[in-house]
């Protein structure tokens, strides 16, 4: 967790807001730090947390979060955490009888029709079961990221059916978050990765949007991050401002951010 | 709030004068008029920047205040989450037909509406209830990524045009349908389309922190006029208007995209200078006659006598010995 991210972004782990969907966009630049930040956030404010990992294994994001002060091997023994490891478990559904249903079953069809097995894992995972879990806050929709999804095979639409799902579920029905990440690969001609990225856009509330920096790469600014409300709900005049830009630099535990042209290395 | 002033006619508004608040009210009155004053399809046009929920719920509250029935077919948001911000009395006008919650029947709950969006929307063609109506679709572009465009387009060209059924007994009854349509998302193809369909056409631009209104009304038998607006909604979906550009007559190709000049890439000269016209004017064409010439045509032999033809084969040269007319039999 970056405390100077919950400055901008005006939250903190005792205040979580509940029912939006945060989106996690980078450019020509690793936006992971953020998904990095949401896990650590999340799991610091108490939340039950399914996290849908496509891109790394439990144990980088386990190393990570050591980094940002949670342990993610004990948040996954309380119950805390419903981590599904998407590179070991899709040699899994390639190997194993055909017969049991599993989250990424998509694999094995040729057609690679929706993500619903997807979609009854995470409401399985954050579905208050009995007053046990009763513990933990709101629950939280982690995935690193949908756009590995497009890789394999799955539609856009189909992706976003998804999102559409866990959105009814998480947000509405349960009263929890979801943050995802997607790639925007800046590739005009890749139509499916556009409908995915506006598509999801126009759904969420918060969009975080990391870029890399127009004139290459920089010692001392990695990238500049935007930071869109989309639906700020009425009280529109006290946040004037929709959309604020700032660079950042990536540190070993933490990223700080600053206005634009601002970084310490220059003044 | 203003639910009086809100029912106004279009008469009333001239005659009352113009200044101050009286003045933003006249505007706002104005803006969500004339959007709805076509009837048939009015198209919203949003971006990702400039989100046109708050203007389509702005539209169903102007057209609840006037005492019309309003169908809302919901697939983006939670019924709770739309009917956030509405007054008890223009909630209870509004029905709600809730895709969002199981579009596609994953739940098995048997909670999915019959018939899938298609059903709900043809049911409400068929609708018997007396009295103008309005129909928001919320949105129009996730039917789009879900059924074929023309079957979307029928549908649509269906519920606009009820009205004018042979069968229906009161011909001047205005349908209203609102459709959100996510402009980033669809191909020039489907936005062709849906335009074609409109009546109305409204695409959410701005800059900063005000969003401004293209409206470009195609009224029947006439030049299709544009306007912008400058507005911005307030916490009770009411419009705080800020400015208005001018109604202009000529049709506008796209406000998406600007005008192209064709003569500024010309690989010739539209105009000449006074130089080069003069070097023009002197200019001899090969087929005028004149006297030069009738001089250089007679004294033609003498010009013949002294032409010669020199050749010089090349060193590579492919010179054929035989006679390449051999096998012809002359």
């Amino acid at each position: 967790m970056f405390p100077e991210l919950n400055n901008l972004l005006n939250t903190s782990p005792d205040s979580v807001e509940q029912g939006t969907l945060t989106l996690l966009c980078d450019a020509g630049t690793d936006g992971s730090f953020l998904v990095h930040h949401f896990l650590s956030f999340y799991l610091k404010a108490n939340c039950k947390v399914c996290f849908v990992a496509l891109v790394q294994s439990f144990s980088h994001y386990n190393v990570v979060g050591q980094k940002l002060g949670v342990s993610l091997t004990s948040a996954r023994e309380r119950g805390q955490l419903v981590f599904l490891e998407g590179l070991k478990s899709s040699v899994d559904v390639v190997l194993r009888a055909e017969a049991e249903p599993h989250p990424l079953g998509f694999l094995r069809e040729a057609g690679a029709g929706n993500l619903q097995p997807l979609y009854e894992f995470v409401r399985e995972a954050l579905e208050p079961v009995d007053c046990r879990e009763a513990a933990w806050r709101s629950p939280v929709l982690l995935v690193d990221d949908l756009s590995v999804l497009l890789g394999l095979g799955v539609g856009a639409v189909a992706v976003l059916d998804f999102i559409h799902y866990c959105r009814a579920t998480v947000c509405c029905s349960l009263q929890g978050s979801i943050v995802a990440l997607v790639h925007d690969s800046g590739d005009a001609e890749d139509e499916e990765s556009d409908v995915l990225l506006n598509g999801l856009s126009h759904q969420s509330h918060l969009i975080l949007r990391a870029e890399g920096l127009a004139t290459g790469f920089c010692r001392d600014v990695h990238g500049q991050l935007r930071i869109l409300w989309r639906r700020p709900s009425p009280p529109t005049a006290a946040r004037r401002d929709r959309s604020l830009t700032f660079q950042y630099k990536i540190q070993d535990k933490s990223v700080s951010f600053f206005a634009r042209g601002m970084s310490p290395a220059v003044l | 709030m203003n639910s009086p002033p809100l029912s106004l006619g279009a008469g009333q508004q001239v005659m009352t004068p113009s200044k101050g608040v009286g003045e933003r009210k006249i505007r706002r009155l104005e803006m969500l008029e004339s959007v709805l004053a076509l009837g048939g399809l009015v198209l919203l046009r949003d971006s990702v920047e400039w989100e046109g929920r708050s203007l389509l719920k702005a539209l169903i509250k102007k057209s609840a205040l006037r005492g019309e029935q309003v169908h809302v077919l919901g697939c983006e948001v939670s019924e709770e989450e739309f009917r956030e911000g509405f007054d008890s009395s223009i909630n209870s006008q509004l029905v709600y037909h809730d895709l969002f919650r199981d579009p596609l029947n994953w739940s098995k709950t048997g909670e999915a509406l019959p018939g899938g969006p298609l059903g709900v929307l043809r049911a409400m063609c068929s609708r018997t209830g007396p009295g103008p109506v309005t129909i928001a679709l919320d949105s129009l572009s996730w039917l789009l990524l879900h059924l074929p465009c023309t079957t979307v387009c029928q549908t649509l060209h269906a519920l606009s045009h009820q009205d004018s059924r042979p069968g229906d007994s009161s011909p001047v009854e205005h349908v209203h349908v609102l459709g959100l349509l996510h402009g980033e998302l669809h191909g020039p193809g489907p936005m062709g389309t849906l335009s074609a369909l409109a009546r109305t056409e409204v695409t959410l631009s701005g800059t900063r922190s005000q969003a401004s209104a293209h409206i470009l009304y195609r009224r029947p038998q006439q030049r299709p006029t544009h306007e912008t607006h400058w507005f911005s909604i307030l916490s009770d979906f009411g419009v705080d208007l800020q400015g208005v550009s001018p109604l202009k007559s000529q049709p506008h190709p796209d406000p998406l995209t600007p005008p192209v000049d064709p003569t500024t890439h010309l690989t010739f000269n539209l105009h000449l200078s006074k130089k080069e016209k003069e070097a023009k004017d002197s200019l001899t064409l090969p087929f005028q006659f004149s006297s030069e010439k009738q001089q250089a045509l007679l004294c033609r032999g003498l010009g013949q006598a002294t032409s010669h033809i020199f050749y010089e084969p090349d060193a590579y040269d492919d010179l054929d010995q035989e006679d390449p007319d051999d096998d012809l039999d002359i």
